[in-house]
């Protein structure tokens, strides 16, 4: 079955549905990681998120690791043959367990072949958010190789009767300080780019923030703009716990993994990506990742029954037009669109950055403006201090004008890490993880 | 059906060069800059915080700072120390492969004959595991690093000791 219609299918029996990050070099690790993903007590979907060797193209390096016997940080599924890839995933979709490539690579063509080469069909990432955030490959060499990389999978599809799924990574722009609207808009900007490109079958992220209740309003904003802009596709949301700098307790780190599972349910949205208890040190074990998938479900199933029951909070408004994430996000969206002309959707994203009406705080990229700036407001929502080229003179707020120190940036990067943490040690029974166990224990330095 | 490969270490295809997307933040004061410093990822890493962090930091102690951002292949972070002539070079990963590549990067700075002798210093998340091994710790300065800080509290504030020392002496050298 098609990845999204799985999605659906879980979603209509008012479950979530729950995916970890996973991805192990090794063919039988990798094998009896998603195996035990499948057997957790949730309805998981799974997951091969491949090296970084791979999603730079480095290929040469892939092999010197594994001869070597040195980590890599995920599965090589391109250094490896079809086949022992196919023995990776054999009988899982068919027995209701699908599975999806993540990779993080703006040259994705490589991978989309070895993929579909291997009977898989669901994928993600996207010309922006796997370029900006990924290295330095330009923006327009990103956007043609998306565009070949899509054909392919269309033509595969048309060729075996199978529909590719595609989800865009765009939600996530550097995992943090990047104001929620632009968030929004660019997932949005992907699914049309992915659409128009023949993939009918999308996702779109949104990455939790910082503020639960502008994040709430960032996916109604989602969803709204989704519906206008692909009324004929068949489309879900998917959420990712925070992409940023994490919890170093394993309380802190269950509070907020519990609060995203929160805010998927509250925003009626389909699917879950999780993060582990370790997030902030290493790359997880299995059971990191299973006791991840295992609480988050637990959370959803308790909010799912808390909001049907008498103790609800007031319901949202159905419509997620009336914020100003959607506010501003619109006006992001339509402005990118206004350039479409020969080039596309494509075409028309890499000119949005050329003039920086998109342009994300802190991006190192060459192709990124760099003029824009965010902050975290006194209520810790995550807005614009300085606009650069970005269109919203006049629809978002702005503060600009300040310099900013290390000390400055380690606070807004460390901001949702210190809250749940300060929340995890007043309950005083946990335990840190990882090297950084003194520096909880002796106060954070400033 | 496989699609084009793109080839060698760090991504073949068009390499963009360093942009110059967070100015030179060097304050106005009186303090004459205590030379270049050049920050930079190596070829598989795509994390930039760090390097943005590792670039306010610097800058804050008086150094100028070139910042090659993301995913720099050894080629490119070979030329522009040579280009550049920089008093240090800060290297930092933290996507689980600093291990592998620094000791990949470092033989290769160490068998250049105009880069033998320039400073080098590595530190974040070396390896996948949380926390870097003693061995390959040690491996890592037997192969040239001249200093290497695993991902622990009090590796900023031995780094930024170290920095302080540097430029000390050369301000000795100046006079
Ligand atoms: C944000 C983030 C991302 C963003 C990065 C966006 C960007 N362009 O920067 C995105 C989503 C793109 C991303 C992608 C990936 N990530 Co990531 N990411 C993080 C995360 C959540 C936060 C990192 C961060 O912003 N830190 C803030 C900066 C300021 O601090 P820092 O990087 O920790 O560095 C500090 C110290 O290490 C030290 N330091 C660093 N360098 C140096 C150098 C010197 C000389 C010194 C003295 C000190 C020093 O100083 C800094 C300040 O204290 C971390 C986990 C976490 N920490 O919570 C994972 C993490 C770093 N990512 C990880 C991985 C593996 C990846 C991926 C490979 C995907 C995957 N397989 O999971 C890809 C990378 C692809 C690639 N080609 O490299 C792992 C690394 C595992 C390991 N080393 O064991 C981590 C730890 C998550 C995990 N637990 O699996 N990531």
């Amino acid at each position: 079955m098609n990845f999204g219609d799985h999605v659906r299918e879980v979603h209509a029996r008012g479950a979530l549905v729950v995916q970890p990050r996973m991805g192990m070099a090794d063919p039988a690790l990798m094998r009896a990681g998603l195996e035990a993903v499948e057997r957790a007590d949730a309805d998981t979907v799974g997951t091969i998120t491949l090296d970084s060797y791979t999603r730079t193209g480095d290929l040469e390096s892939v092999r010197a690791a594994l001869r070597d016997g040195v980590g890599l940080n995920g599965y090589p599924i391109v250094t490896y043959p079809a086949a022992v890839t196919r023995g990776v995933v054999a009988g899982l979709a068919e027995r209701g367990f699908p599975v999806q490539v993540r990779h993080g690579s703006a040259r994705p063509l490589h991978i989309f072949g070895a993929l579909l080469d291997a009977g898989l069909h669901a994928t993600e990432g996207g010309p922006v958010s796997y370029c900006l955030p990924y290295g330095r490959t330009p923006l327009d060499e990103s956007v043609r190789n998306w565009e070949a990389s899509c054909e392919l999978a269309a033509e595969y599809a048309a060729e075996r009767g199978v529909r590719p799924h595609l989800e865009t990574f765009g939600g996530c722009m550097l995992g943090q300080l990047c104001p929620p609207s632009q968030l929004v808009a660019i997932s949005v900007l992907e699914a049309v780019f992915f659409h128009g490109l023949g993939i009918r079958s999308l996702s779109l992220s949104y990455a939790q923030q910082t503020d639960a209740e502008q994040d709430a309003e960032a996916i109604r904003a989602l969803r709204a703009l989704a519906g206008q802009l692909l009324p004929d596709a068949d489309w879900h949301v998917v959420v990712y716990a925070y992409m940023g700098v994490y919890p170093r307790t394993v309380a802190g780190a269950n509070a907020l993994l519990a609060a995203a599972a929160r805010l998927a349910v509250d925003t009626g949205s389909e699917r879950l990506i999780v993060k582990t208890s370790v997030e902030s040190s290493r790359i997880p074990t299995v059971q990191h990742n299973v006791d991840a998938l295992e609480y988050a479900a637990a959370v959803a199933r308790d909010r799912r029954r808390q909001l049907a029951g008498p103790d609800a909070p007031p319901a949202a408004p159905a419509d997620g037009t009336d914020s100003q994430v959607y506010r501003e996000a619109a006006a992001l969206v339509a402005a990118v669109l206004d350039g479409v002309g020969s080039g596309g959707v494509g075409g028309a994203l890499v000119g949005a950055f050329k003039r920086g009406l998109l342009d994300v705080p802190y991006c190192l990229h060459p192709d990124n403006a760099g003029r824009s700036r965010s902050y975290l407001d006194e209520a810790g929502r995550l807005c614009w201090a300085e606009l650069g080229g970005v269109p919203l003179q006049g629809i978002a707020p702005v503060r600009p004008g300040r310099r900013i120190t290390s000390g400055d940036l380690t606070k807004a990067l460390c901001h949702v890490q210190d809250r749940f943490d300060a929340v995890a040690l007043d309950r005083g029974a946990d335990r840190p993880v990882g090297a950084a166990e003194h520096e909880i224990l002796e106060g954070k330095p400033a | 059906m496989s699609g084009p490969t793109n080839g060698t270490a760090g991504g073949a295809g068009t390499v963009a060069r360093p942009a110059a997307p967070l100015p030179a933040q060097r304050s106005a004061g009186p303090v004459p800059p205590r030379g270049t410093v050049v920050v930079s990822s190596m070829a598989s890493d795509a994390h930039t915080w760090n390097l943005v962090f590792l670039q306010l930091l610097i800058e804050e102690l008086g150094f100028e700072v070139v910042n090659l951002g993301a995913t720099v292949p050894d080629e490119m972070l070979l030329a522009e120390c040579r280009e550049r002539g920089p008093a240090l070079l800060v290297l930092s990963s933290v996507n689980g492969h600093g291990y592998h590549e620094g000791l990949r990067v470092i033989r290769r700075l160490r068998a250049d004959a105009d880069l033998a002798g320039l400073p080098v210093l590595i530190g974040g998340k070396l390896g996948i595991t949380g926390g870097e091994s003693a061995e390959h710790i040690e491996e890592l300065l037997g192969a040239g690093f001249d200093a290497v800080f695993d991902d622990r509290p009090e590796g900023i504030a031995a780094f930024t000791g170290l920095l302080g020392r540097l430029s000390e002496r050369q301000a000795h050298e100046l006079r």
